[in-house]
C-alpha cells in the first residue's frame, strides 16, 4: 500500500510571531521554521505503518517555495521513501493546496493520505477535509487511533466531549491529532540517507492547477493586550477580590 | 439570498455552539438582519428541529431525517448541505466544534469556494476577523466567492435567545447514503460539570500537579464552584487526563467569566486557549510563570497546599 504524506514548512512552534509593522502579514524573515507539529505525526503514523509491513512506499510531499525542500529532507530522514515539492512563490490557500494534492494522487493513486489536521500558521483546519471532497474520498479527520485491516481503516477520532470510531472504505483520507502517536527524532545517518532519496520537483502549471488565492488580506494586527500581573498575598484576599471586586462567585 | 447555519445537536436539543453560530449569521447581511435558515440533519430529531424554530431570529428551519443520520458522517451532513445549498444562499455557517471543522470544508471545496475558519468578528457580509498563529495575531480577510463558507468561534459571538423565534419548519429529502464511511461507536467522557466550552467557571490544571491521581483534588474546588474541569496539553500528554479536557490553541478555546488555572506555567498554545476569559486567576509556586503576566490574580505558593485552602475557604 502506497501511502501519501502531505507536509507543510511553517514558523516554528516555539517561535514567538511578530506582526510586521505595515500590518500586512505576520515577519517570517530570519525566523526558525520547522515541519508543521501536525504533519510530523503524520509521517510518523505511516513510518509505523512500513514497520508493520502494511505499507510499502511513503511518499511526502509539499506544495511552497524551493525552501521547503528542506522540509520534504526531515520527512525523508524520518521515513519516506520520496518526495514531490510542488513549487509555487504566491501564496498557497487551503483549497488551492488541496487542487493540487488532488491532482498529484491522482496519479501516484495512493491507498492513504494521511496529514496534520492543521497547520499552526493560518490555523484554517480544511486541508484534509477539502483533499477528501474533491477526491470524493472518506475521511476520517482528528485521528488518534488508526487500524489498517481488510481493505478497509478503522479510525478513533477525537469529537467534543470524547472519541468516536468510524470504519472507512480505502482509499481515504486521516487528519493526525496530537494523541495519534508521539513522533521519533532523525537520526543522524537516516539525515545522511535522506539527502540520497529521490526529490521531484513540479509545479502549479504542470499539474493544470489554478492556485490564485481567494482570500485576500486586508491587514493584520496584534491581538489586544491583556492587562496582568495582579498579585494577591493569599488565599483569603483571592477568595475577597474575586467576590467584591471581580464579582465572579457569590 | 438567506444564510444558512448547519446545527449541532444530539437530536433532543442544538449545542450551544449553533446559537453563537446564528448570532454570526444574523449579522452577515448589508445593513440589516440576515434571513437566517438552520439545516438540523438527524434522525428523529424533530425536537431539535422544533428547538431551532423557536431560537430568536431563525426564519425557517430544514428538517432532514433518515435512518443514515443518527450517527452521521462528515460525507452524509455535507451530503444534505449541499442538496439545498447552490444558488440558494450567500453564507454557510457552523460552530468551529470538532462537527463543523469536519464538515465545512468539504461543502467548501465542493463549492469551489475558501472556507474562512473560526471567525471572530463580521466586519461586513465578505469581511471577517480571524485568529492566526494560535491567536498571536488577527487578520482581516475578504472573499470574493460567491458564497462564503465560515466557522464561528463561539466565544466571540453571544448565544442567541434560544426561545422568542417563531420560525417554520420544512422536512426536505435526504441525498442516499454515500457510504464512504460509517461511524461504529462513540465514546463520550459522562460528567456532572458543565461542559468546559460553555461553563462559567473553568478550573484548569497543568502539569504541576504531579500525576492524574492529584488532578482529582481539583473536583472539590470544581464542585464547589459548579466549574467545568480543563487541563494544559501538558497535562494532557503526560496522561494525566483525557485530550478532550485540553485548553488551547489544538484543544478547545475558552472564555468563561471566571479561569483558575493550577500548576499551569502558561505555555504560547495554552494561554492562546483562555487569555480571553474575563478574569483569570493563577496558581503557582514559580513566580516567573508567564502565566501570571496575564492573570488578574496571581497567588504563588505551593498548590497542594493552596488548593484545599481555597476549597476550604469557599465553604
Amino acid at each position: 500500500m502506497k501511502i501519501l504524506v502531505p507536509i507543510k514548512r511553517v514558523v516554528d512552534y516555539n517561535v514567538k510571531v511578530r506582526v510586521k509593522p505595515d500590518g500586512s502579514g505576520v515577519d517570517t524573515a530570519n525566523v526558525k521554521m520547522s515541519m508543521n507539529p501536525f504533519d510530523e505525526i503524520a509521517v510518523e503514523e505511516a513510518v509505523r505503518l512500513k514497520e508493520k509491513g502494511i505499507a510499502t512506499e511513503i511518499v511526502a510531499i509539499t506544495c511552497g517555495t524551493a525552501a521547503s525542500q528542506e522540509t520534504l529532507r526531515t520527512a525523508l530522514a524520518l521515513g519516506a521513501d520520496r518526495a514531490i515539492l510542488v513549487e509555487s512563490d504566491i501564496e498557497l490557500q487551503p483549497l488551492a493546496v488541496a487542487k493540487l494534492l488532488a491532482a498529484v494522487a491522482g496519479k501516484e493513486q495512493p491507498q492513504l493520505v494521511i496529514l496534520g489536521k492543521q497547520a499552526i500558521d493560518d490555523d484554517a483546519n480544511q486541508t484534509g477535509q477539502m483533499l477528501a471532497a474533491l477526491l470524493d474520498w472518506p475521511q476520517a479527520a482528528f485521528a488518534s487511533k488508526l487500524d489498517i485491516a481488510g481493505g478497509g481503516a478503522t479510525v478513533k477520532r477525537e469529537v467534543d466531549g470524547g472519541l468516536e470510531t468510524i470504519q472507512l472504505k480505502l482509499p481515504a483520507i486521516v487528519t493526525a491529532d496530537l494523541r495519534l502517536n508521539e513522533p521519533r527524532y532523525a537520526t543522524l545517518p537516516n539525515i545522511m540517507k535522506a539527502k540520497k532519496k529521490p526529490l521531484e520537483t513540479t509545479n502549479p502549471a504542470t499539474l493544470g492547477v489554478d492556485v490564485a488565492p481567494r482570500l485576500t488580506t486586508l491587514s493584520v494586527v496584534e491581538p489586544p493586550k491583556r492587562k496582568g500581573g495582579g498579585r494577591v498575598a493569599d488565599v483569603a484576599e483571592l477568595v475577597a477580590k474575586l467576590r467584591n471586586e471581580a464579582k465572579v462567585i457569590s | 439570498m438567506p444564510v444558512l447555519v448547519i446545527a449541532e445537536h444530539d437530536h433532543a436539543s442544538l449545542k450551544s455552539a449553533t446559537l453563537h453560530a446564528i448570532t454570526a449569521a444574523l449579522q452577515m447581511g448589508a445593513g440589516a438582519p440576515s434571513e437566517v435558515h438552520v439545516l438540523v440533519a438527524g434522525h428523529n430529531a424533530g425536537a431539535a428541529a422544533q428547538a431551532a424554530a423557536g431560537v430568536a431570529g431563525v426564519a425557517k428551519v430544514l428538517h432532514a431525517d433518515a435512518a443514515h443520520l443518527a450517527m452521521p458522517t462528515a460525507e452524509n451532513i455535507a451530503a444534505v448541505a449541499l442538496s439545498v445549498l447552490p444558488g440558494v444562499y450567500t453564507h454557510v455557517l457552523a460552530g468551529a466544534t470538532g462537527f463543523g471543522k469536519n464538515i465545512l470544508p468539504r461543502i467548501a471545496a465542493r463549492l469551489d469556494v475558501a472556507q474562512i475558519s473560526e471567525i471572530t468578528s463580521v466586519v461586513s457580509p465578505d469581511t471577517f476577523v480571524r485568529p492566526i498563529y494560535a491567536g498571536n495575531a488577527f487578520a482581516t480577510v475578504q472573499s470574493k466567492d460567491p458564497v462564503k463558507v465560515v466557522t464561528v468561534r463561539s466565544t466571540a459571538f453571544d448565544a442567541a435567545a434560544a426561545t422568542g423565534g417563531s420560525g417554520t419548519v420544512e422536512t426536505i429529502a435526504v441525498p442516499a447514503d454515500t457510504g464512504h464511511a460509517v461511524v461504529i461507536g462513540q465514546e463520550l467522557s459522562r460528567s456532572e460539570r458543565p461542559e468546559l466550552t460553555s461553563a462559567r467557571i473553568v478550573i484548569a490544571g497543568g502539569r504541576g500537579l504531579g500525576s492524574g491521581e492529584n488532578f482529582r483534588m481539583l473536583e472539590a474546588l470544581a464542585d464547589k464552584l459548579n466549574a467545568a474541569l480543563g487541563a494544559s496539553r501538558a497535562a494532557v500528554d503526560a496522561g494525566y487526563v483525557p485530550n478532550d479536557y485540553q485548553v488551547g490553541q489544538t484543544g478547545k478555546i475558552v472564555a468563561p467569566d471566571l479561569y483558575i488555572a493550577i500548576g499551569i506555567s502558561g505555555a504560547i498554545q495554552h494561554l492562546a486557549g483562555m487569555k480571553d476569559s474575563k478574569v483569570i486567576v493563577a496558581i503557582n509556586k514559580d513566580a516567573e510563570a508567564p502565566i501570571f503576566q496575564i492573570a488578574d490574580y496571581g497567588l504563588i505558593g505551593d498548590l497542594f497546599v493552596l488548593v484545599p485552602e481555597l476549597t476550604a475557604a469557599l465553604g
